[in-house]
């Protein structure tokens, strides 16, 4: 059964903003599961075709992270009918691009091709979701692979060696404390038994979502897949996604990160902070608004106070990720002018902090925000590729369609009442995690 | 974690098996009153204008001493015009959600607005104050100054910038393409709001502009449109730099950095557009490291031996110069071993040039790809002022493939003896890599 979902611009009060109806995207469920959203463009003739995996590196067993990824890897490895490279060759020679991607919960594959050439991707996709065949030999090559991809990402990148660490001290149980590539000693030893093991837990279509954006129709759509992906059966032993939960924190976590390759100091900040849920996205969306009215841009409180009036930092900002299936976090950073030490800089952004608990939202502010994130969704519409992944990051965070759906208006629904409940539950130094990263006095060697 | 980054540039590219996938580009060429040129793409289906400014020059055009200012010019025009200072330029453009960015690089300063259609009027008429009437105040000045000097100590210790640096001094020398736009901490120091003014009356002109408009609006609205927004500036701007002089002296430049991956970039000259071998040599490039997942460096690098995420050629085509650049990125006690691969490959092809079935795929690649381009109203924006910085005719889109197809195998075994010097590659490889 098909079901038409309309994606609503509400126009706000007081804002000239065009009523925009659009229904450009359509969703059903296969009968053995597996979820299928199809966005509409028909501007060109051009597809994009991903298949999502509820499964990441937080869904991995101890011992063996960077699983989930390297799993991605040798998905371009072969299958009984695919020679091992041959997936990709063929998306080439139909002028096509592919490629995928694993984060903490989700993995994704994704061929962008002519619109004609849906069939063929729908065909090789729902081979390898469950027919790969794996030699030792490549196995050991493609893990050299995601090493020198470890090498390049984190351990040539003393930021990134910092920002693992201050995640592994922010979760002290759960799995989002571990890198999505892994620790390099885990991915040494990773072996096919251990691949194989992933692959026969989670891929299955009943824990997989097909995303269709592009000029395609929904019923061309729903026949194409029932055909390729309909077929295959369900894995009744799919496991529930109960991942360990965070004790209470009842301490400030702090540390010191040295290393020699560090150019420019900064202090970071992160609480551990609620993610959006299903029926229920209120309070990530005031976290969301706080974010952006602390740190979003020239006009954001940190900026306006630390770059422009004291002029302690030569950059400050907040961020918070609420798209998560647990719990996530919330964070801020000042980068230091020169001749401001670290603990000046975190002083002037604590005290920051403060003042906006003292003062409150600025209307107007909130106002310009809310303007930017109605606006945000018709610039969307130029690219339908983010239309997908926005479905495909929340429908394998555990939201819903209707949640995806209901967030822009969840989020105009704010008020400065909400937000400012927000920001107290959310600042609570025994609940933080504050990092500094610091430039290593180095021997010199010359 | 994807895949496989690919790498800059290189994203060219099609199909010969059957018909590609064709968006019917209906561009036109829309001459202001005023006599200001654009490419216009009508696509009244979304309610917003994306627009694509190019002023040619960009931070090549630095004047002697003052390396930097074009750099920093750039980003100090959001930063004040007229009565507004830089908290009321940014609150102005958020309460309108229109969308600007300002950038820089070796060839042009390069201007990306969007903009919705409710306010149009007033979202450009707040663009056009940061173009032709920027106020460059002190304050602003010295905070931006930070954030850049900020960037370019980073700069010294990221061994991938490192690399591309050294490389650069190696191969230009003097030239402009030879030293980083940002500028050195010693010269982004000493800029002054003099320079600032220089900097922008040199680069922001007339007679090095070029537009690409998309989006919802049409020719009649475009014209008075474009006069309103750019008439104002100047006529001429600073005289553009004479092309650069390669110094390509191949082997390998060793810089000791303390990192435990060693990042590698090689070169050697290049081809120009206007070659006419240029389509040969670009069908040659995917074969050999253009290709993505695909291509022989890729296949032997990573894929066969494991010695790297990733390893690409790119033909890089600047305005005063020519250059077939690579790189790959491997632990220190592997990258000789990559580098050797590297270097046998390309006298491999150069020997043997390419089979035919690698001829076909490649050109599969490239000619069902080169659509996938167009998605978007900005990208296709950013697309029709190439074209025109490149001297392209309008109709040229329609013909690409037609070029890519017309390269043959032996086009490809020639090129690839005449083109590729193995012997004459330089590397510069940044770490601590062992045998090298």
């Amino acid at each position: 059964m098909l079901r038409r979902i309309v994606l609503a611009v509400i126009a706000g009060a007081g804002l000239a903003m065009p009523a925009v109806a659009e229904d450009i995207v359509t969703d059903f469920t296969l009968n053995n599961g597996m979820q299928v959203v199809v966005v509409e463009d028909h501007r060109a003739p051009v597809v994009m075709h991903m298949v999502w995996y509820r499964a990441g590196s937080a869904d991995e067993k101890p011992g063996v992270s960077g699983v989930a990824h390297f799993l991605e890897h040798l998905l371009f490895k072969g299958t009984d009918t695919l020679a091992p490279g041959e997936f990709s060759a063929t998306v080439a020679a139909n002028g096509g691009r592919d490629n995928a991607f694993t984060s903490y919960d989700m993995t994704a594959y994704h061929q962008r091709v002519a619109a004609d050439r849906l069939e063929l991707m729908m065909r090789m996709e729902s081979d390898r979701m469950v027919n790969i065949r794996l030699g030792e030999e490549e196995i050991l090559t493609e893990r050299d692979v995601i090493i020198e991809e470890r090498n390049q990402r984190v351990e040539n990148n003393p930021g990134a060696l910092f920002r693992e660490q201050l995640n592994a001290a922010q979760y002290l149980n759960h799995r989002y404390g571990v890198p999505i590539i892994g620790w390099r000693h885990e991915m040494e030893a990773l072996d096919l038994e251990d691949a194989l093991e992933f692959y026969g837990t989670f891929y299955a279509p009943n824990n997989a979502i097909l995303i269709v954006a592009g000029d395609v129709q929904p019923d061309e759509v729903k026949a194409l897949a029932e055909q390729y992906y309909g077929v295959i059966p369900a894995n009744p032993d799919l496991p529930e996604r109960a991942r360990p939960s965070e004790p209470p924190q009842t301490s400030a976590r702090r540390m010191v990160f040295y290393d020699a390759r560090v150019a420019q100091p900064y202090v970071t900040r992160s609480y551990l902070a609620p993610e959006r849920n299903p029926g229920d996205q209120k309070q990530a969306a005031a976290l969301t608004l706080l974010a952006e009215l602390l740190g979003g841009g020239q006009t954001s409180v940190l900026s306006q106070k630390l770059q422009f009036e004291t002029q302690q930092s030569i950059y400050a900002t907040s961020w918070y990720r609420g798209t998560s299936l647990d719990a996530t976090t919330f964070n801020l950073l000042t980068v230091p002018a020169p001749g401001i030490t670290l603990q000046e800089a975190e002083d002037a952004m604590d005290g920051v902090v403060a003042a906006f608990m003292e003062e409150g939202v600025d209307e107007a502010h909130l106002g310009r925000i809310k303007m930017q994130l109605r606006a945000s969704e018709i610039y969307e519409r130029d690219s339908v590729e983010s239309v997908a992944n926005r479905y495909g990051r929340g429908l394998t965070a555990g939201l819903t369609i209707a949640d995806i759906q209901a967030w822009p208006e969840v989020l105009q629904a704010v008020t400065p009442e909400e937000i400012m409940a927000a920001a107290e539950m959310i600042f609570d130094k025994d609940k933080s995690v504050t990092g500094w990263l610091k430039i290593a006095e180095e021997e010199v060697s010359q | 974690m994807i895949r496989a980054w690919m790498a800059l540039g290189a994203m060219i590219v099609a199909m010969c098996v059957a018909a590609p996938a064709w968006a019917e580009i209906d561009i036109k060429e829309v001459t202001s009153p005023g006599g200001i040129k654009a490419w216009l793409v009508e696509e009244p289906s979304i309610p917003f204008v994306a627009l694509e400014l190019r002023f040619k020059g960009g931070t090549s055009l630095d004047a002697e001493g003052k390396r930097g200012a074009t750099n920093l010019m750039v980003g100090l025009l959001e930063e004040g015009t007229g009565d507004l200072d830089a908290q009321g330029f940014a609150k102005a453009s958020e309460a309108l959600a229109a969308q600007f960015g300002y950038d820089s690089h070796a060839d042009a300063v390069s201007i990306s607005a969007r903009v919705l259609s409710e306010n149009r009027d007033a979202a450009l008429d707040l663009l056009r104050q940061s173009l032709v009437a920027p106020s460059f105040p002190q304050d602003a000045l010295d905070r931006v100054r930070q954030q850049v000097l900020s960037g370019i100590r980073s700069d010294l210790k990221d061994p991938e910038r490192i690399a591309s640096t050294r490389l650069a001094e190696l191969i230009y020398g003097d030239h402009p393409y030879g030293s980083n736009g940002e500028g050195t901490v010693e010269s982004v120091t000493h800029l002054t709001r003099d320079d600032m003014i220089a900097a922008h009356q040199g680069a922001l002109a007339k007679d090095r502009l070029f537009v690409g408009v998309v989006g919802d609006i049409t020719a009649q609205e475009l014209g008075p449109l474009l006069d309103q927004l750019l008439g104002d500036l100047p006529e001429t701007g600073a005289p553009m730099p004479a092309p650069a002089q390669l110094e390509i002296a191949g082997g390998v430049d060793v810089v000791d950095f303390n990192t435990p991956q060693s990042v590698a970039v090689w070169a050697q000259e290049g081809m120009d557009r206007d070659d006419p071998d240029f389509f040969a040599a670009y069908v040659l490039n995917t074969i050999l490291g253009g290709g993505g997942f695909e291509s022989r460096l890729m296949t032997e690098v990573r894929e066969k031996r494991g010695l790297t995420y990733g390893v690409y050629s790119y033909l890089v085509l600047r305005d005063l110069a020519n250059v077939y650049l690579g790189s790959v990125s491997s632990a220190n006690d592997r990258v000789a071993q990559a580098l050797e691969v590297v270097q046998a490959e390309w006298a491999r092809m150069a020997a043997e040039g390419a089979t035919e079935e690698e001829v076909e795929k490649a050109k599969a690649l490239l000619t069902g790809a080169y659509p996938l381009r167009f998605d978007g109203n900005g990208a296709i924006a950013n697309i029709m002022v190439s074209m025109q910085m490149d001297g392209m005719p309008i109709d040229y889109i329609a013909t690409r493939n037609d070029r890519v197809d017309a390269v043959t195998t032996e086009d490809v075994a020639r090129v690839a003896r005449q083109f590729l010097d193995s012997d004459g590659l330089l590397f510069v490889v940044v770490g601590q890599p062992e045998g090298l």
